[in-house]
Order: structure tokens, then C-alpha cells, then sequence
């Protein structure tokens, strides 16, 4: 995509450089039927610092796009295109060595579910020793026990002496969370990637979850991107949004851009049917039709099968990104139309 | 008491004081009980959504499933449409009442066609007299939910999680019930799905005068589809009332920071609203506090609330709440 525009080309001071810049990330799975194409054109750049919201259903590629970022995806996947760049460098020509210690110092990731991500048959102790002992410079035992025990204060874990004896199973679905929070903070990354980090959580324990991460972010300023389909998380949580769907970027932009001026038609459309305090006595509007099957992806625009407002050009070329605002972009052909028509009118107003 | 039994009551579903404890072993011979539901009363009227909410473990799923008799109760009982259910009258009753389950995935036999899975009720309760009339009743079920006629030959397999959803109401609408007990219908699905079998469940609300209970975690979701909300914890209710009065004027401490702690999909709100951080996590229901089960994350608990549990009394429009000092 050449005529993507970087929030940070124009930014000169080397500070507000962003801290990770995901270019054109192509991802694919090569399964028994046939190349599925998981993550398809993506772009984004994450400020120093800053809370990005990746949000979108499932089948989106948003959790593709988080574990390409670490180079955890399984097998059969593979970045086949693009560029990720860490301070400017491309860590997809890293190798082995160099991304092992990217993946922990430099940029970490909680998972959705806890207790699959913990080792069963570790205590906690251990399992948070061996990431200290391994990246940082608590390297003796008594060394990386006193700090495993600060970590798990910080994350508010109640009697971490006793916590750090235990194992996963003895602790409760939000207790895991914060001790997976402890682990990825251990070496104190830039980035920490969180992938639906509190879906598998009851309210109350999300919203503890939630306000740790706040202020965490702020107390250590590291950048966070959390992946979730929850419209609600993103919009208590983040700076900046991008929404994804089918593989591809439809929008991108500030949390006021996504949820007040939603410029494509699958974001109208998501916001028109969740529940909300303002439409509790009114019918939901639903997006019609069934989640994309990626093994048989549209040629046009992804969304165009559920589209209400799909043109014929929809069904045959994939929309470019467009500048709606400063730092707000989409992708939608209905933009493109609507501005040629604003242009066209303004013609004949001054002929 | 003879006459009031007689007396058709004005509710479809009441259920009083339903107990259902679990006997969990704790050593070779000892065993204690789990209260999972311990003393819950609610009635709902025909043609009415009662949402039940409350976070995992706290039972309300237990309630829902006791009142089937999937599970059998401990205590308690349970009326509907002013009979009392038991053993013997349940196999009947269960033509009234049905219902749909969380998972689409696991609820939904994998070798049966979807023709079968809607058909299989009217098997069981002897609802057709020829193959013709069974396939018409399947037919038409499909299309009331909104499924293609061309797909009854299919299997579960095929289809997406709302689609399966579908099925599973079709087949619980099959013998046609005036009661579903609707257990997290739709938390399985995705958001852009969710809203197209929500506004199901309220088109055929509309259509055939059904009466739900709805159970689900995700509040917003409860209050758009409900009339009236009752919140559980730990397996008692702590407060019920009208949706919209729940919504605006919460009284127990727990439903006020079970609604603060809602991820608001509006970022100006989410920016200026303050939550009320509950501290620590939900007891084990194997070692319940004494006294009133939120008091130990509560923080207007007091001595009284240590020493009695508090009773569900009425604060006026039928709203009901369980605690000492609100």
C-alpha cells in the first residue's frame, strides 16, 4: 500500500517516533484446504506510551496480527509480506537469538485464557524465577525471588510470600491474569500485547483488570495493545483504535473518531447493534448475513456481503485507505464516492 | 389453602425458596454440601423476560437448569402455571417449558441432520400423527427462526454459532412452550451476531407470548432484552426490579459495582464515569461467610450483616433488595 500515510513521517522529534510500526503485514496459513489468508494489508504504528485497541469479531485477524508481531504463530503460519519495525528496525530479518530476547525484554503478551498460558506443573515462583533469572539481571535465586515477590505486589496480588508457593490451579481466574500480567512486566518491556486479556473474566474482576493495566501503563509508560471484540474495554481503554475485519484494516483512529464519527460502514454497523444505555428501548439493528468464511474471501471489499450500502465497485476492488481527518482513516468506497460527489458539486456551484 | 391452590395465579412461573446443594467430597467419608442455589424465590408472568445476572458461580445457571429438573432440587418449590412440579408431572410439563443452551457447539448432536435435532421433541412428546405433518411442523419452525428450508438436510457441523443458535431454538419452540429458560444464549456469539438473535428472542416474544428467563453475565445485553432483573450472588437473590429502575436506581452495594463496572462502549461516559472497585474475589461457595455472602467485599458491612443473612423485603414497585443497611 503505497499511498499509506504514517502518523510518524510527519513526526520529526525522534521521541514521538513510534515505538513499533506494522507495515503492510501479510500473514497466511498454509492448511489442508488451501492458503488462508488471516491477516491481509495491515498497517499501524504504536506511539511511546500509548494504548492501541484492536478490535473486531472473530476470523478478523486481529490475534494473527498480535502473535505475528511475536513470531508465536503456529506451524503452518507464516508472515509472507510486509514489514514490522521495532525503532525502526525490521525484526522479521531478525534471528532466532536476537528475537528470543526481543520477545519478553523488549515486547511481552498475556493471553485471554490463564490457565492455559501457565505451566500446571510449575509454581508461580518458579515459573516467574525463570523469565527474571533468563532476561534481566536478577540472576541468583534469592535475587529473583525478592523481585518475583515485588512484581506480584505491584499487580495486587494479596500474601505474594504464599502466592509464589503456589501453582495455577490454586488461584482464582483473576489472580492468574494478574500473575501473567507480573510475568510479562518481569523485564520491564516497551510493549506489552495483551490478546483479550480479561474476555474469560467476570465484570467485577474485568474491571479491577482493566484499571491495573491503566495504571500500570502510566506508572511504567509502556505502550499496550490490547485485541478484543469488546467495543466496551476498547472504549474505557484506549487511545487510539483500529478496526479490524477479514484480514484487513476497515478504520483507524482516535476512541472519539471510531465511536462519534464512524466513517465505514462495518463500524456504523457495529456500533448500531450493541446494547447501549441510549437504545435500550429501541430494536437492536443487526449486521445481516454470517462472519467470513477466509477460505473463500470476497474479491472486493471484505464486508461487502453483509454491506447494506455495498455499490457495485464494492463487490470487485478492495477499497484504499482514505483520509477522513487527521490520524483518522478509512477504508470504504462509500468515502471516496461521497467526496468526488462533494467535488463535483462544488464545480457546478462555481460554473 | 384448598381454595387459593384452585385460584389460578397471575404469574406463569413461581418459584419459592428453590434450594439446590451439591455434595462435595472433602475426605474418604466426609461430605459437604455446595450451596449453589440456597433459597431463591422469583415469579415471572406470562409473556415476560426475567433476566438473571450474577457472575460465574454464583448459581444462575443452577436455577435454570433445577427448574427443568436436569438437575433434581434440594428444597423448595416450584409452580408453574399454578402446578406444582414434581417428578411425576414433569415429563408433561416439559411440553411447556424448555430450553436453550450456551454452547451451539456442544448442545447440538453432531450426527444428526437439522431436520432430526428440531424434530426430535415431537418425537419424544408424540406431536405428529404422519411423516408429512412432522415435516411440515419442521418447516415451518425453520422459517419462524429464520433458517432456509434447504438447510434441514444438513448437520450441526456446517453451520456458524448464531445459525446454531437458531436450531437450538427451533428446537425448543417445537412443542410449542409458553416458558424457555434461556441460558447464556447469546455470550458464545459474535458481537455483529449477537444483536440478530436478540432481536429474535423479541420477535418471537412478540409472536407467540413466550415467557423467558434470560440468563447471561453481559448486563447490557439483560437490559435490553428484559423486563425485569434479578441479580444473584453466591445462590441467593440480592436485589430484583423492574430493568430500567435496576439500571437508574441500584440499591444492594453489589449491583451498584456490578453496573459501574460495565465496560461502557461509549468513550465520553467511560472517561468521566467512576468505578467502584470491588476488592478481592467471590468466596468459595464450600466456605460461605456467615451472615450476608457479599459482606466480606462490602464496604457498608457491618456487625448485623456478619451475624444474619438479610431477607429479600419489597422497597416499593416491586422492587426487592437483600441488605441490612440500603
Amino acid at each position: 500500500m503505497a499511498e499509506y500515510e504514517s502518523n510518524a513521517a510527519s513526526a520529526v522529534r525522534a521521541d514521538e517516533a513510534p515505538v513499533l510500526s506494522v507495515r503492510n503485514l501479510h500473514t497466511s496459513f498454509f492448511t489442508d484446504s488451501g492458503e488462508v489468508k488471516a491477516v491481509n494489508g495491515v498497517s499501524f504504528d504504536v506511539g511511546r506510551g500509548k494504548i492501541l485497541g484492536v478490535v473486531g469479531e472473530s476470523g478478523s485477524g486481529k490475534s494473527v496480527t498480535a502473535y505475528s508481531i511475536m513470531q508465536i504463530l503456529d506451524e503452518d503460519g507464516k508472515v509472507i509480506d510486509g514489514e514490522i519495525l521495532y525503532k525502526g528496525e525490521n525484526i522479521l530479518k531478525w534471528d532466532k537469538k536476537k528475537m528470543a530476547d526481543f520477545r519478553g525484554n523488549k515486547c511481552s503478551i498475556i493471553f485471554q485464557d490463564p490457565m492455559t498460558a501457565l505451566n500446571p506443573v510449575f509454581t508461580v515462583g518458579w515459573q516467574l524465577r525463570e523469565a527474571l533469572q533468563l532476561h534481566t539481571k536478577y540472576k541468583t535465586k534469592e535475587d529473583a525471588t525478592k523481585r518475583a515477590i515485588e512484581l506480584l505486589t505491584m499487580v495486587g496480588v494479596n500474601e505474594p510470600e504464599s502466592r509464589i508457593k503456589q501453582y495455577p490451579f490454586e488461584l482464582s481466574g483473576g489472580m492468574r491474569q494478574r500473575v501473567m500480567i507480573a510475568m510479562a512486566l518481569a523485564c520491564e518491556p516497551d510493549i506489552l500485547i495483551a490478546d483479550e486479556p480479561t474476555t474469560a473474566l467476570d465484570v467485577t474482576i474485568q474491571a479491577q483488570i482493566l484499571e491495573l493495566m491503566k495504571d500500570l501503563q502510566k506508572q511504567l509508560g509502556m505502550a499496550i495493545i490490547i485485541v478484543t471484540h469488546d467495543l466496551g474495554v476498547i472504549a474505557s481503554m484506549c487511545d487510539e483504535i483500529i478496526v479490524m475485519y477479514g484480514g484487513r484494516v476497515c478504520e483507524r483512529g482516535t476512541a472519539d473518531d471510531i465511536f462519534y464519527r464512524p466513517h465505514h460502514e462495518y463500524t456504523k454497523g457495529l456500533l448500531r447493534s450493541i446494547p447501549r444505555a441510549d437504545n435500550m428501548k429501541q430494536k437492536l439493528v443487526p449486521i445481516g448475513g454470517t462472519p467470513i468464511n477466509l477460505l473463500a474471501m470476497p474479491r472486493g471489499c471484505a464486508f461487502c456481503p453483509r454491506c447494506d450500502a455495498a455499490m457495485k465497485i464494492c463487490l470487485t476492488e478492495i477499497p484504499a485507505e482514505m483520509k477522513i481527518a487527521d490520524g483518522h482513516y478509512a477504508s470504504c468506497w462509500i468515502n471516496v464516492r461521497d467526496k468526488q460527489l462533494a467535488e463535483s458539486g462544488k464545480k457546478e456551484a462555481n460554473a | 389453602m384448598a381454595a387459593e391452590q384452585k385460584k389460578k395465579s397471575d404469574y406463569l412461573v413461581e418459584v419459592k425458596d428453590l434450594k439446590e446443594y451439591f455434595p462435595v467430597k472433602t475426605g474418604l467419608l466426609k461430605t459437604i454440601p455446595l450451596k449453589a442455589v440456597d433459597g431463591v424465590s422469583f415469579n415471572i408472568r406470562p409473556g415476560e423476560t426475567l433476566g438473571l445476572v450474577g457472575e460465574s458461580g454464583c448459581g444462575k445457571t443452577t436455577v435454570g437448569r433445577t427448574l427443568l429438573r436436569l438437575y433434581e432440587p434440594t428444597g423448595g418449590e416450584f409452580r408453574f402455571d399454578g402446578e406444582l412440579v414434581t417428578d411425576r408431572n414433569i415429563f408433561r410439563l416439559r411440553k411447556k417449558m424448555q430450553m436453550v443452551f450456551q454452547d451451539p457447539y456442544s448442545s447440538l448432536d453432531p450426527r444428526m441432520t437439522v431436520e432430526d435435532i428440531i424434530g426430535e421433541p415431537l418425537d419424544v412428546h408424540h406431536l405428529y400423527t404422519t411423516k408429512k405433518d412432522r415435516h411440515d411442523k419442521v418447516m415451518h419452525l425453520m422459517e419462524l427462526v429464520g433458517l432456509n428450508a434447504e438447510h434441514a438436510t444438513r448437520y450441526a457441523h456446517e453451520f456458524s454459532g448464531g445459525q446454531r443458535q437458531r436450531i437450538g431454538i427451533a428446537r425448543a419452540l417445537a412443542v410449542n412452550p409458553s416458558f424457555i429458560v434461556c441460558d447464556e444464549p447469546v455470550s458464545a456469539l459474535d458481537v455483529s451476531i449477537q444483536a440478530q438473535v436478540i432481536n429474535m428472542f423479541e420477535d418471537l416474544q412478540d409472536k407467540l407470548g413466550v415467557a423467558y428467563l434470560f440468563i447471561a453475565h453481559d448486563l447490557l445485553v439483560v437490559h435490553h432484552i428484559s423486563d425485569r432483573i434479578a441479580v444473584m450472588y453466591l445462590g441467593r437473590i440480592v436485589e430484583v426490579a423492574d430493568a430500567d429502575e435496576l439500571n437508574s436506581h441500584p440499591l444492594h452495594p453489589y449491583t451498584l459495582s456490578l453496573l459501574s463496572a460495565i465496560p461502557i462502549p461509549d468513550p465520553e461516559t467511560a472517561r468521566h464515569s467512576h468505578r467502584i472497585i470491588l476488592e478481592g474475589d467471590v468466596p468459595s461457595p464450600l466456605h460461605m461467610p456467615t451472615g450476608c455472602p457479599f459482606r466480606t467485599r462490602c464496604r457498608y458491612a457491618t456487625e448485623h450483616c456478619a451475624a444474619e443473612c438479610p431477607p429479600l423485603t419489597e422497597r416499593g414497585n416491586g422492587h426487592m433488595v437483600a441488605c441490612w443497611e440500603k
